[in-house]
């Protein structure tokens, strides 16, 4: 349908009004798809065991002869019950953490484009970078709520079990329990911030491919390559701007001053990789072909 | 793909053939903005694709190579789904659009549950649904009876032929020749990436000519052969008992005035010639003839 060839020219209409609010009714309707899907569910719920199980552990063997072992935090877990909380994010950060992101960020176009409803979403149509901002929010959103399920459940099993009493920091020193749940807080907050290049690669990945298995192990992946490199001596040159290398800066926040610079570093190198591929993302989903 | 001009007048219903491979969908596609052409520029409405989707496909309602829907979500969430991503629809409407929606497709009692528990026919009817979602200038339906019943199939039929009815126009992919030949008033041949021809229907199987058959007693023949091949009409052959004959219009339009023998004198004149005349047929081509005769009756898959 070339315009010369039309026969009886088309009555021009009024270009449709953009409402208001139109985008944050596209966001809602990802939210609830995003967080409504019964296998991401079952991914918090999954999420939220770990500290759980952990709790209980400590629980029944703090008498026994093991008491006050564990690498990390877990040691301190009996004496506080806060610690569970970061205990359980340590526990979690090498790979369960990356896992669930790493499905749910890789999951978000590729799924779409296997199940053919890319399509019918473009020709709606929304606007390519409108879908793609929707989709990293989804995304973000559910990475966020992965590190609250673990913190939330954390805090709670913690304070059950073991109660809630004055913080002892790194150094020694303690602290009410006010600061010291401010300083859980800080370090839930930090640790959702370090996902935050996580679900930029894999949303990256996502836009690649219409397998979304695919995309999620890419993700998984490059979350474990880059916790490997970080253990090789021989590389030391590049740790820093690894993906992984700062997630467990959030100890930081259990140092009586926690150093500004260490943290801001670990949310620059952050920023760094959102924005790459978060850019990459964009370049590809807003030029590519979709023939699925 | 090359050049192809689809002429679709407004109100009409234009069937889109071709055989498998030869770029029906790879057309839409380009139609829709899902794919850019590797060289040249797609229009829409008048509107250069993809750029100007913004504003042209809120009139447009597709329904793209099968149903595709979020499977844990019910009929009727998918579509508030969709709409939540028109920047133009109207929330406040949306119930009641769709209700409509499923009502017109007769999903209204299925709305419910949940699309991975659908029929593929029901599949198919959710995404009518969803191209009927708002008022449309345009409807792109390609194979929209796939996996449909008998019945379901006299209901999109009927379907779009009431919505054309309303005005808006239709773009029917199909290759159920039988079916463009009953629902469209437009018809458009492609094969191997190229428009072979277009046009209303009628011309476009007017436009290979029209044979008569005439049936005589078997000792009547090669009088009716002889009055018949007198009266102008060409090709003139006796098989299986009867006589057969091509009247060849001139240039492509409908209608016998185009003929260059009307064969009502063919009629009259064997009666004159006092023969007992048994049966006398005007064949048209189907359009399943044209298809085959433009496309070949090969069974590869076009390059």
């Amino acid at each position: 349908m070339s315009p010369a060839d039309s026969h009886a020219p088309l009555p021009a209409p009024a270009e449709p009004a953009r409402r208001r609010g139109a985008f944050a009714r596209t966001v809602r309707a990802e939210l609830r798809l995003v967080l409504g899907r019964r296998r991401n569910v079952v991914l918090l719920i999954g999420l939220a065991l770990v500290p759980l199980l952990l709790g209980v552990v400590l629980y029944v063997t703090q008498s026994g002869a093991f008491a006050g072992q564990g690498p990390g935090f877990i040691g301190r877990v009996t004496g506080n019950g806060l610690f569970l909380v970061i205990a359980s994010l340590f526990l979690c950060l090498p790979f369960l953490l990356p896992l669930c992101i790493g499905i749910a960020s890789g999951d978000a176009i590729a799924g779409e484009a296997s199940a053919g409803t890319l399509r019918y979403l473009l020709v709606v149509p929304v606007g390519r970078g409108r879908l793609l901002v929707s989709k990293a929010i989804g995304a973000l959103v559910f990475a966020a709520c992965a590190v609250l399920a673990v913190a939330l459940t954390g805090l709670v099993a913690g304070a059950a079990l073991f109660g809630v009493g004055d913080v002892t920091l790194l150094s020694g020193t303690t602290v009410s329990v006010g600061d010291g749940l401010l300083r859980v807080a800080a370090v839930v907050v930090y640790v959702g911030l370090s996902m935050t290049g996580l679900v930029a690669v894999g949303l990256f990945f996502s836009t690649l491919t219409e397998v979304p298995v695919g995309a999620m192990a890419a993700t998984v992946v490059v979350a474990i390559v880059s916790g490997v490199l970080d253990q090789l001596p021989q590389l030391s040159a590049i740790h820093g701007g690894l993906l992984t290398h700062h997630w467990l800066d959030f100890a930081e926040f259990l140092r009586l001053e926690p150093d500004p610079g260490v943290l801001v570093q670990g949310l620059a190198v952050q920023a760094a990789w959102l924005l790459v591929f978060g850019s990459l993302a964009w370049a590809r989903f807003t030029t590519a072909d979709v023939s699925s | 793909m090359d050049g192809i001009g689809l002429e679709v007048p407004q109100g009409a219903v234009y069937g889109f053939l071709g055989p498998n491979g030869s770029g029906k969908t790879t057309t839409i596609r380009m139609l829709l903005g899902l794919v850019r052409p590797t060289a040249g520029a797609a229009w829409l409405l008048g509107e250069p694709m993809p750029d100007a989707a913004p504003q042209v496909l809120p009139r447009v309602g597709a329904l793209v190579e099968g149903p595709a829907f979020q499977p844990y979500l019910s009929g009727r969430a998918n579509l508030v789904r969709l709409d939540a991503h028109d920047v133009t629809s109207d929330p406040r409407t949306l119930r009641r659009r769709a209700d409509d929606a499923l009502e017109r497709v007769g999903l209204a009692a299925a709305a419910a549950k949940p699309y991975r528990q659908y029929s593929l026919g029901m599949k198919q009817r959710l995404g009518l649904a969803a191209a009927l979602l708002r008022p449309r200038d345009l409807l792109v339906l390609d194979e929209p009876t796939n996996g449909l019943d008998p019945q379901g199939t006299r209901e999109v039929r009927h379907l779009v032929r009431e919505l054309a009815d309303t005005g808006a126009t239709v773009l029917l992919s199909s290759h159920l020749l039988a079916e463009i030949e009953q629902v469209c008033t437009h018809v458009g041949i492609m094969s191997r990436g190229r428009l072979l021809v277009q046009g209303p229907r009628d011309e476009l199987a007017a436009a290979d000519g029209v044979e008569i058959v005439v049936t005589v007693p078997a000792d009547q023949l090669a009088a009716a052969a002889g009055v018949v091949a007198r009266s102008g009409l060409g090709d003139v052959q006796v098989v299986d008992g009867r006589v057969r004959a091509r009247s060849d219009t001139v240039g492509p339009s409908s209608g016998d005035a185009a003929l260059e023998v009307p064969p009502g004198r063919v009629s009259a004149a064997l009666v004159h010639a006092g023969l007992d005349l048994l049966g006398f047929e005007v064949r048209r081509p189907t359009l399943e003839q044209v298809f085959v005769q433009l496309t070949g009756e090969g069974f590869d898959v076009a390059r």
